[in-house]
């Protein structure tokens, strides 16, 4: 589907890409990974023109991109960006169908589609297609961001970091529904992250980058066994690997900087943190910061217009772990509970952090794949039955 | 108080003459400002697709810009325009370009670079990059522009007089000459009325031309 030959790009004598030979399969989700500036975005922005290659060739379904027309490309690769960029002024239908516009369908076949779109992530297509983006959360808005890239139904699609700048909880649902997009639609995709556990999740197959090359490119299991250097395995985080969830506390690899609100604050307030934490939810904490429920989106969006303190809008709050918990704990209270994420508190029960499902995958990796490290414990491997 | 009565006598008597002068004023100041528009709006939106017309044009309009009024208006005669109507029209429809032309080219520079990026991303050709996406966005920072050019034209188009053009600055330079502090009022309160009834609702405009979705953050 998409195949790079030798492909290098300079900046001046800079060398960001270095002679990069890459192909990815028809349906294969390829996540590009690596430390910052070490030319993600760069090979990505190359597929679509965005950026041209200074030496190489580019194929993309067996053509060379640099013999076609850049905008009819385009028009034929989806794009996600970090930042969004949704059109602040267009609806959101208008938004999803920009490509379908600019290919000519008509009104009632865009509209259709955005309806189709919406549904298909659970969005009712009635409340949002005539709002404008500003009106929604950063998780919504990066919904709609990824369905614009769907839209015109291309093959191929560029994600650079599309989650980077959500909070963890919104992040790992949008990765879920991404899996069930992928699974149902069986799209390529080219997803640029930085972060492995979104790697792992979303891969078929990891292409781990330094310096502008390519230094290990495997499936994501195959990686976690055999990594190729000790650079990938730095990068996995060898550190963490070395000790079982009976060791490692809840406090350890918790997130520290949830999103919160205060009990007597405003529904309007409420939404405005959301929508500039990008959450679909927050934790509603008392003037102590004693946890005291979760206020969602969808609660606040819907009472909007009668107001009042977000105390009158709580939903219970989730089960909680409590510091000095070990994460072992975590994952049964987690599974029990089939909660996506659970709230740490302290011994008064005030919010501390958040563990989320990719702060577990951490650790967890440790347990199920014990032999990727350098002087591997029998324990761990005992771990791996348990936890099962 | 008898100031003002004399005034309003004095339109009593000719009311012909004095809606004939602020008609006249208006159109000394509208027709360049619309000229303008029409020149600098496209030449703003040139000057973002090529950097060295932009260097150019800001320049050149930046030293107009410094030109005193009535240095401008003498100009237009030296340079062979005459007396009239036709010179005024010509110094303010230079006034007007800076502000129209700085708006254009900040507000289509000022919508952020990920959109453009992400429009041309999706397949957007220059053209359908500036009308679905820049000109839109920038639209409530090139009326601004207008509103400037207008307001600054009404203020100056009252000097045109010394140059033989009409307008209520008639008013002024004849209540001047004859020591006539009834007809200096009938330039004076028009011209500063059309000023800011015409800040007024062109910032009106301003303001429904900022697109729905950005008014709420605006607020
Ligand atoms: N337009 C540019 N001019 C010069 N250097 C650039 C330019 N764009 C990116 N670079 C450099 O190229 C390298 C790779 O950038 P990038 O592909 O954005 O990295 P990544 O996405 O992996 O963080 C960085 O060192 C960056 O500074
Ligand atoms: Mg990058």
């Amino acid at each position: 589907m998409v195949k790079f030959e030798q492909v290098t790009k300079k900046y001046g004598k800079h060398q960001v890409v270095k002679g990069l030979n890459l192909s990815v399969k028809k349906g294969e989700l390829v996540t590009l990974i690596g430390p910052s500036g070490c030319g993600k975005t760069t090979t990505l922005k190359m597929v679509n023109r965005l950026i041209e290659p200074t030496s190489g060739r580019i194929f993309v379904n067996g053509r060379d991109i640099m013999e076609q027309d850049p905008v009819q490309l385009r028009r034929s690769i989806g794009y996600v960006i970090q930042q969004i960029g949704l059109f602040p002024n267009m609806t959101i239908m208008q938004n999803i169908t920009v490509v379908c516009k600019l290919q000519g369908w008509t009104r009632e076949q865009c509209m259709h589609r955005a309806e189709e779109l919406l549904r298909l992530v659970g969005m009712d297509p009635k409340l949002y297609l005539d709002r404008y983006p500003t009106e929604l959360s950063g998780g919504q808005q990066q919904r709609i961001g990824v369905l614009r890239a769907l839209a015109a139904n291309p093959e191929l699609i560029l994600m650079d970091e599309p989650f980077g700048a959500l909070d963890p909880i919104t992040r790992e649902q949008l990765q879920s529904e991404l899996k069930k997009l992928q699974e149902q639609l069986q799209k390529t995709i080219i997803f640029v992250t930085h972060d492995m556990d979104e790697a792992l999740k979303l891969a078929d197959r990891i292409v781990l980058m330094k310096d502008g090359r390519i230094i290990q490119a495997a499936e994501p299991d195959e990686m976690l066994r055999h990594p190729a250097d000790e650079f990938v395995t730095s990068f996995i985080g060898k550190d963490r690997l070395l000790r079982s969830p009976d060791e490692v506390f809840v406090e350890e690899v918790m997130h520290t900087n949830p999103v919160t609100i205060e009990s007597y604050r405003g529904l309007a307030e409420a939404l405005e943190r959301m929508r500039k934490r990008r959450v679909d939810s927050l934790m509603v904490v008392d003037n102590k910061g004693v946890l005291a429920g979760i206020i969602t989106i969808r609660v606040v969006q819907s009472n909007l217009t009668t107001g009042g303190p977000v105390s009158n809008y709580l939903s219970p709050p989730p089960a909680a772990v409590t510091v000095g918990q070990t994460v072992r704990q975590a994952v049964h209270l987690m599974a029990e509970q089939g909660a996506g994420y659970l709230p740490v508190v302290d011994e008064k029960n005030r919010l501390q952090g958040l563990m989320t499902r990719a702060s577990l995958v951490d650790i967890l990796t440790d347990v199920l794949w014990p032999d990727i490290k350098e002087n591997g414990e029998p324990t761990a491997a005992a771990g791996k039955e348990e936890d099962r | 108080m008898q100031v003002l009565q004399k005034s309003l006598d004095y339109i009593a008597e000719n009311p012909a003459q004095f809606i004939g002068t602020i008609q006249e004023h208006l159109f000394l100041v509208l027709v360049p400002v619309a000229m303008a528009i029409v020149v600098a709006v496209p030449l703003g939106i040139l000057a973002t697709r090529y950097h060295w017309l932009e260097k150019i044009a800001v320049s050149i309009t930046n030293i107009v810009q410094t030109i005193p009024s009535l240095a401008m208006l003498a100009i237009m005669i030296i340079v062979g325009l005459g007396l009239g109507n036709k010179p005024a029209m010509t110094a303010l429809f230079f006034y007007s370009l800076l502000p129209i032309l700085r708006n254009t080219l900040i507000g289509i520079k000022n919508v952020d670079s990920f959109l453009k990026e992400a429009a041309t991303g999706m397949g957007m050709t220059n053209l359908q990059l500036l009308l679905m996406v820049e000109l839109p966005l920038a639209l409530s920072v090139i009326m601004a522009g207008i509103r400037t050019a207008t307001v600054i034209c009404i203020g100056t188009a009252t000097l045109a007089v010394y140059i033989g053009a009409g307008g209520v600055g008639t008013y002024i330079v004849r209540g001047l000459q004859l020591m006539q502090n009834h007809l200096l009022l009938l330039g004076v309160v028009p011209a500063a009325v059309m000023a800011l009834l015409a800040d007024y609702l062109l910032g009106k405009i301003e303001y429904l031309l900022i697109p729905r979705g950005l008014r709420a953050e605006n607020k």
